[in-house]
């Protein structure tokens, strides 16, 4: 295998007849990191795969391998000669091979000795808890066990790159879980660069060493776990990562502050104190801004756990109240409305009952604007 | 590095395909040619047109009573088959039962072994109770494979149909007889349309096992076809191609009807 | 659902099932028995002694042979590289198959007799041979051999192109992706997994293919020399029943038509099973 340092793309643009799939996509991954292309159905996340794979032609821009380029839109390296491994979402398993054959197929492609093939696939099978059952079918397994056999038979290749295709949303939930550990403890024993896509923000968080979140096509934001649940950079990232509490309003008054910026914003009869940590250079800063210079509407974007219930006093206090209830477990998802139109999503503590009229208070250094609703 | 280019495999496959369309089309063509010349020995086309080989077509053959019976045997063929076969249908989409194997086996064979190898102790024994000779006798030897083919075709459209369904309309109180009616057939339209068409084509186009039950006044269009293409020396090639002409529209058109229903594999197998 | 007999099972099932036994099941019965029968009504090889001892009859079976597997082979062998190729859909897919499956439903006869002008010494194909200089006599393709072939090809290729066509499209693309990013070529790819998936496609195509070949009739009369050269099974035992009028020597030529697709058929499915052991899906996750 090719040692190498980083994987370079830059402004990958595909487009399926007049459409386009994926717009000026650019991106810097270094060797043993774990990046996630993260997004809904239809942002691309899966197209930018298949082009880095080589199993797409890419319509402008270039991949790039170091110095070495494998795509630059008008002549590419196929796919079989990349040396890239991809677990995809239905497995795609050889139905008429056994495991270890499934296994062994690439080694046998590349004439390996016999001896030298099944210490390599005995040794790739340990790694994914499924030693000795090389001699079975893969419809003879479950859905977890396809899925190991399937991610056995790329890394046994010692692949440059490991690209997974939503592995895991074929599995049910339990599974889900456990099959996420694997993959978790298998990337830090081997430390193989890979890209995973996947729309669920549950294993992007868990897995990433930086996540990328797409929408149609376009690159909404790219960071560190912390960086895009903490800080997201527009509502759409917010909303996809779990904000709720999104509101539309007037910003009434915009100040700089030591951290960023003190913004004052009236919903519906309710004001709220913001303290947004936008730093100079921050494009949700200018955008905040330019929205209060041309008086337009801003949205707000608050965690539920973030508003805190039974709190007389503080900041941002209001009084809703509860219209639903969804108890689950833990916690309870609560909605309470406040005046006609403005619905709160709380994460109580304690328990509340539909009706109750509560007391909340936000602080306003969890209080998110964006100027631009991220439709569009 | 892999330039994109025209693949030669894209070309090849063209070709390929555009040869056999063109002798296709060159088949036909001759014939239709072919059926209106005179005098046509050598050269690309024929030195003049006539109609008069169909006038002496019209003449030898009773065209009327030869299309009349080719009619009547895809319609009654259909008809029956169809009535035959949607319970028969049913019952192996829905039901589990001992032997389902072997059934569904024996409803295949008829399909699979070709048409001549039991077509003649069909005959054989359609002449000994004297029903051969008969338009009946034609009915009833090509049922034979068009029963299973209408069983296979109308399966999966059964099966679309989820067993949920009716088991909504029995609680809503209705009757079995009223789930069929209101249920099933409206549902299961689409597939004894498809059956219907489907085998109204293979039966007009059913060359063997018609060939081999019919008589003078029982023969079908393709039958009648082959005989005058047999006697070749006895009928002057034009007219044979006349005829030929005469039962190529018939089966065109409904090839026609039966493509705005089914896509081509699907009147081959009923591939979905 | 439960195993066993429902008495509403057991009615709707009934005029299908009578139909088929009463049609098919009986007269092949009453075919079989009468190939052990003569004329009297006795038990007897004679029929079959009869026809593997004429040297005339016993050599239709060669013919025939000789006409339907290469013309089966044929077929199968070139429709496998077009339905891969359009495996994945392609432009001009319909148009495509809808000229494949014009000779299917038009039917041997009018295939035939068109060929035969067509095909003819002045025909258009001839004539074209000429121009282009690939023969300056007009070649020989009626009333022979190889028109009996050519017109076992033109009707049979279109089935088997469309049969395997139907049964690669059922392979999962991601197979194929899979087995690129591991590293095989397309045709290692071909070879090592939709080659060996599409072997009971194959097989099964094969067998339907041959069975219909093996039982040419009219083409083998009108395009071929049925006194002779393209005497098949077929007119054997159609001249024995309708024009010697000897029923029993033409049940027995049809048994052995049956018997000899029989041997056909099973050996070309041990060959497909010995390529592929193993899960019968196509990978569908």
């Amino acid at each position: 295998m090719k040692e190498f340092t980083r994987v370079i793309i830059r402004n990958l643009t595909k487009e399926f007849g007049g459409k386009v799939a994926l717009s000026d996509f650019s991106l810097e991954i270094g060797r043993g990191e774990f990046v996630t292309f993260l997004g809904p159905s239809g942002c691309g996340k899966s197209t930018a795969l298949n082009c880095i794979a080589g199993l797409l032609p890419i319509t402008r821009g270039g991949i790039f391998i170091d110095d070495e380029c494998i795509d630059d839109s008008v002549t590419k390296v196929p796919p079989e000669s990349r040396e890239f491994g991809m677990v995809f979402q239905n497995y795609a398993l050889f139905p008429h091979l056994t495991v270890f054959q499934n296994v062994a197929f690439g080694l046998h492609l590349r004439r390996t000795a016999k001896a030298v093939v099944e210490e390599k696939v005995a040794a790739a099978l340990k790694l994914v808890h499924l030693e000795g059952q090389g001699q079975k079918y893969p419809t003879q397994m479950s859905g977890g066990e396809q899925q190991r056999v399937a991610i056995a038979r790329c890394i046994v290749l010692e692949p440059r790159l490991l690209m997974l295709d939503e592995p895991l949303s074929n599995l049910d939930a339990k599974l889900r879980g456990e099959m996420r550990n694997e993959i978790l403890s298998l990337h830090t024993r081997l430390k193989v660069t890979t890209i995973y896509v996947t729309h669920d923000q549950q294993e992007a968080l868990a897995l990433s060493d930086r996540i990328v979140v797409l929408r149609l096509g376009h690159v909404q934001q790219v960071g560190t776990p912390v960086e895009i649940y903490s800080d997201p950079a527009n509502l759409f990232v917010a909303n996809f990562m779990g904000f709720k509490n999104i509101w539309r309003g007037d910003l009434v008054s915009l100040t700089e502050s030591d951290a960023g910026l003190d913004a004052e914003v009236r919903i519906d009869g309710a004001s709220l104190h913001a303290r947004l940590r936008y730093l100079p250079g921050d494009p949700r800063r200018k955008q905040v801004e330019e929205a209060f210079a041309q008086k337009r509407k801003v949205w707000t974007a608050i965690r539920p756990e973030d508003i805190i219930v039974g709190a007389r006093e503080g900041a941002n206090v209001l009084d809703p109240n509860v219209i639903l209830v969804e108890y689950q477990g833990q916690t309870s998802l609560v909605s309470a409305m406040l005046g006609r139109d403005m619905l709160l999503e709380l994460r109580p503590a304690a328990p509340l009952r539909v009706g109750d009229a509560v007391k909340v208070s936000i602080d306003p250094g969890r209080v998110f604007l964006f100027a631009d609703s991220g439709e569009g | 590095m892999q330039t994109r280019r025209i693949p030669v495999a894209s070309i090849l496959f063209y070709l390929a395909m555009f040869v056999y369309v063109a002798v296709v089309l060159g088949i036909l063509l001759t014939v239709v040619l072919n059926s209106v010349s005179k005098g046509w020995y050598s050269g690309a086309l024929p030195p003049f047109l006539t109609p008069e080989w169909y006038v002496y077509v019209a003449g030898e053959h009773d065209i009327l009573n030869l299309l009349f019976v080719t009619f009547v045997v895809a319609v009654s063929v259909v008809g029956v088959s169809i009535i035959v076969a949607f319970p028969a249908a049913y019952a192996l989409s829905r039901r589990e039962f001992r032997g389902k194997a072997f059934l569904l086996s024996l409803f295949l064979l008829p399909m699979i072994v070709p048409p001549m190898t039991y077509g003649i102790p069909l005959a054989m024994m359609l002449y000994k109770v004297h029903l051969a000779a008969r338009i009946i006798g034609v009915i009833l030897s090509n049922l034979v494979p068009i029963v299973p083919f209408v069983i296979l075709i109308l399966m999966p459209f059964i099966e679309q149909v989820g067993v949920n369904l009716e088991s909504a309309a029995k609680m809503l109180g209705a009757r079995r007889l009223t789930v069929f009616r209101k249920i099933l057939v409206p549902l299961t339209l689409p597939g004894i349309l498809t059956a219907g068409i489907l085998s109204i084509v293979r039966t007009i186009s059913m060359f063997e096992l018609t060939y081999l039950v019919a008589g003078g006044k029982s023969q079908t269009i393709v039958v009648a076809l082959y005989a005058d293409a047999y006697a070749a020396g006895a009928r002057p090639p034009q007219a044979v191609d006349a005829l030929a002409v005469i039962y190529f529209l018939t089966t065109m058109v409904c090839l026609v009807v039966a493509l705005r229903f089914v896509s081509p594999t699907q009147m081959v197998f009923r591939i979905k | 659902m439960a195993k066993g007999f429902r008495g509403g099972t057991f009615l709707l099932l009934l005029p299908a099932t009578t139909f088929v036994a009463l049609l098919f099941v009986y007269p092949f019965i009453y075919g079989l028995i009468l190939s052990f029968t003569d004329a009297s009504g006795a038990i007897t090889l004679g029929n079959f002694t009869h026809f593997f001892g004429d040297w005339w009859e016993r050599r239709t079976i060669g013919v025939t042979l000789g006409i339907s597997l290469p013309a089966t082979l044929i077929n199968v062998a070139l429709a496998i590289p077009f339905a891969y190729y359009m495996r994945h859909g392609t432009r001009g897919e319909k148009v495509v198959t809808f000229f494949l499956i014009i000779p299917l439903t038009l039917g041997t006869v009018l295939v035939s007799e068109g060929m035969l002008t067509f095909m003819g010494p002045a025909g258009w194909l001839n004539q074209l041979i000429m121009l282009l200089g690939i023969s300056p006599k007009p070649l020989r393709f009626t009333h022979n051999y190889t028109g009996v072939l050519l017109s076992l090809v033109i009707q049979g290729f279109p089935f088997a192109f469309l049969m395997i066509l139907g049964y690669v499209s059922g392979i999962n693309p991601d197979l194929e992706k899979a087995s690129q990013m591991l590293g095989a070529s397309k045709l290692q790819t071909f070879v090592r997994v939709l080659f060996p998936l599409m072997a009971p496609g194959i097989a099964i195509c094969f067998c339907l293919n041959f069975v219909m070949a093996f039982s040419v009739f009219p083409s083998a009369v009108l395009l071929g020399e049925p006194s002779g050269p393209t005497r098949v099974i077929a007119y054997a035992a159609y001249q024995w029943a309708f024009e010697k009028f000897d029923f029993n020597m033409a049940s027995a030529i049809s048994m052995t038509m049956a018997a000899i697709e029989l041997v056909v058929i099973s050996i070309v499915l041990v060959w497909r099973n010995s390529i592929y052991r193993g899960a019968s899906m196509v990978g569908k996750g």
